[in-house]
């Protein structure tokens, strides 16, 4: 390896017990042991977590904004996946 | 930049101009498109996001912004470290460590920021250490005596926090996010420079000179930190279009005097002008002409220690380079988990 | 102002082990704004800032903070020479930290699962030093089994500061620790991370009359002078001034 250009990491983290894992943003490391360390010290130093993930930025898949349409506009036209979609009679409880 | 400057007017005038159906070539409708996308997506307040299509020069503009902001906070660790190791009482000595590890912590941030826009950090440390990109002009002033630690916490961390909380709202979503943590962790700065600054002027008749001493030199160069005034700043108007800037240079130096002239009484300091007044007409303070040839200057490489913060960058990125090649060497030789840079 | 002359063992211990971090803590600050990637800016301080809150609690046991980090003369500070000697390069500080964080680790584990004094502050400071000790073993190995310079300049620094281990493990009047079961749990501890970064295990001397042994006395070395002169200027400036 001749260069000494790090890494990218997105850094994942899970705020208190019964939360999932949020990202908080990136760093640079060399390996995954060290970017764990960074990101305990970058991103958690006011008690912000209590659990990390580190992913290489480049591991990740993203959708593009090209196919938002594609990918997303489908499912607004499918209200009843909504509960509020349906009527009920005035007075029916538990449902 | 002049060429992407121009293609973005084109493209402003474009989206404002046409109705979407003129036009037969697919590239160019495609780009119109897009533009108007971006455009009505910045009109609405909305983020525009790293994958964003998004204009040349509002990417360039970006870069710059962020990246000098990044290397301010990296260049800013330097004045108040000064004093680490010098700090007069162990609380002070871990708050002003915390403060200064916090400017790393935001250097960091923002350099990630930036390279969502797909420039490396490399890149613009490089840019900074050749003096092709600029950091906040107000770091390369000296920090002579301890009450400087103060001085520098409240007022250029206030002028600071004035000129960033807007950020918070701007048009680019990693920048406004980085600002949003930036600004929760940077209240502390503020509060503990001016508790400092109370403690000396309210200490010793040396302490107390010591404090208004550090005022004095303080005070003038934090008003330039606000940059030009309206009608000579540069790249003002288009920032404010993108909602990048949110507010003029000249609004938030008023605002900021304002804060300031009640907290300087409450310290029993004063500030350095003798213009200073409250106009009842204006509902602001009055206050007296800054030197502008001053911050050109010190903008240009002749401030007190230009050099001197340069070099010291400079020395501890090289003397560390062995330290960055061993640790991905390493990683080389010990492939799992490591991803090629 | 001198050490207290009416010490009780509590009070020598807990100036010891409080110099100990007070002054590590102000080596460390000394990297602000010179660490070798931004990270380590971040990393280095957090060390030091764990250090320091140690001292500030240890020094309180023994009287003013304050008053003894910034009013005692070298002779009567505590610490190892160890955690005295200059940064020097990367290298060095990692070293350093290698033995100092090994050291501290193992004595704060003890002290927790005793009911002497320390043993509530050796609770928090025993999760501290173990980020420490990792901290350090991380870049051993890394700078180690790196590249050819960095395997150099870390033996060099290994070898370099060998000589003042052997002082972490005599005994201090108040800490009631067995000092030939920690340095065998150290030796073996180092060793161990060592040879998992290729580096040679020092083969000196690991204290002698002028090297080392002698900090926990008042002896110390010639930067350490300088170090105080540097930290106590300031305060010493304005007596009876507040900040």
């Amino acid at each position: 390896m001749t260069t000494t250009d790090w890494p990218l990491w997105e850094v994942f983290v899970r705020s208190r017990r019964g939360l999932s894992h949020t990202h908080a943003g990136s760093l640079h490391a060399p390996d995954a042991e060290l970017a764990l360390r960074n990101a305990r010290d970058l991103y958690t130093r006011r008690g912000e977590g209590v659990s990390l993930w580190v992913v290489p930025s480049a591991a990740i898949t993203a959708s593009s904004p090209d196919e938002k349409d594609p990918f997303f506009e489908p499912a607004a036209d499918k209200p009843y996946r909504h509960p509020t979609f349906y009527e009920i009679p005035e007075g029916v409880q538990h449902l | 930049m002049a060429t992407a400057a121009a293609q973005q007017t084109a493209r402003t005038q474009l989206g404002t101009g046409r109705d979407g159906t003129v036009g037969t070539v697919g590239t160019t409708d495609a780009d119109d498109a897009l533009a108007r996308a971006f455009d009505a997506a910045v009109a609405a307040d909305e983020r525009i996001e790293p994958r964003d299509w998004m204009p040349d020069a509002y990417r360039a503009t970006l870069v710059r912004q962020i990246a000098q902001h990044a290397h301010s906070e990296i260049i800013g660790m330097q004045p108040e470290a000064n004093w680490i190791t010098r700090a007069p009482s162990l609380r002070r000595k871990a708050i002003l460590m915390a403060k200064v590890q916090d400017e790393a912590g935001h250097g960091l941030y923002l350099y990630s920021a930036a390279e969502t826009l797909g420039t490396g950090r490399d890149e613009l440390l490089d840019k900074l250490h050749s003096g092709r990109q600029k950091y906040s002009s107000i770091f390369n002033y000296p920090t002579l005596t301890w009450a400087d630690v103060g001085a520098i916490g409240w007022l250029v961390d206030g002028a600071a926090i004035t000129n960033q909380v807007p950020l918070c709202r701007c048009s680019y979503g990693p920048y406004a996010r980085a600002m949003v943590r930036i600004c929760k962790e940077e209240s502390f700065h503020q509060r503990q420079g001016y508790e400092l600054l109370l403690a000396l002027s309210k200490g010793t008749p040396e302490q107390h000179a010591m404090a208004q001493d550090a005022v004095d030199r303080w005070w003038w160069p934090s008003l330039m930190m606000f940059g030009p005034p309206d009608d000579e700043s540069s790249h003002s108007a288009q920032s404010m279009a993108w909602k990048i800037k949110r507010h003029s240079n000249d609004e938030l130096r008023q605002r900021f005097v304002d804060i300031c002239v009640p907290q300087a009484e409450s310290l029993g300091l004063t500030l350095p002008d003798p213009d200073l007044r409250w106009n009842e007409e204006r509902g602001h303070h009055d206050f007296g002409a800054i030197d502008w040839t001053e911050f050109r200057e010190v903008l240009k490489g002749n401030g007190p220690c230009n050099e001197q913060r340069i070099t010291q960058r400079k020395r501890a990125h090289d003397e560390g380079a062995w330290v960055r090649e061993a640790a991905a060497a390493h990683a080389a030789k010990h492939t799992t988990g490591a991803p090629q840079a | 102002m001198t050490a207290p002359s009416t010490d009780t063992p509590a009070v020598s211990a807990a100036l010891a082990l409080g110099d100990d971090a007070l002054v590590l803590s102000h080596r460390l600050g000394e990297w602000m704004g010179h660490a070798p990637v931004l990270e380590e800016e971040v990393a280095l301080a957090n060390i030091a800032l764990d250090l320091l809150g140690q001292a500030r609690v240890l020094l309180s046991m023994a009287g003013d903070e304050d008053e003894l980090a910034y009013l005692r003369e070298e002779r009567a500070f505590r610490n190892l020479q160890l955690v005295e000697q200059p940064n020097g390069d990367f290298a060095h500080t990692i070293a350093r930290q290698l033995y100092f964080s090994t050291y501290q680790h193992l004595l704060y584990a003890r002290l927790a699962a005793g009911d002497g004094p320390f043993a509530p502050l050796a609770a928090k400071a025993v999760k501290e030093t173990a980020y420490h000790r990792d901290h350090a073993e991380q870049w051993t190995v890394r700078l180690g089994d790196g590249t050819e310079e960095s395997r150099t300049r870390m033996n060099r620094a290994c070898a370099a500061l060998w000589r003042f281990t052997g002082e972490m493990f005599q005994p201090v009047e108040g800490v009631d620790v067995d000092g030939a079961a920690l340095e065998a749990e150290w030796l073996a501890s180092v060793a161990d991370v060592l040879r998992r970064a290729t580096l040679d295990l020092p083969e000196g001397p690991r204290s002698g009359a002028w090297t080392a042994g002698a900090g926990r006395q008042g002896l110390h070395t010639e930067s350490f002078g300088r170090m105080l002169a540097e930290m106590q200027h300031l305060h010493r400036s304005h007596p009876g001034a507040s900040w």
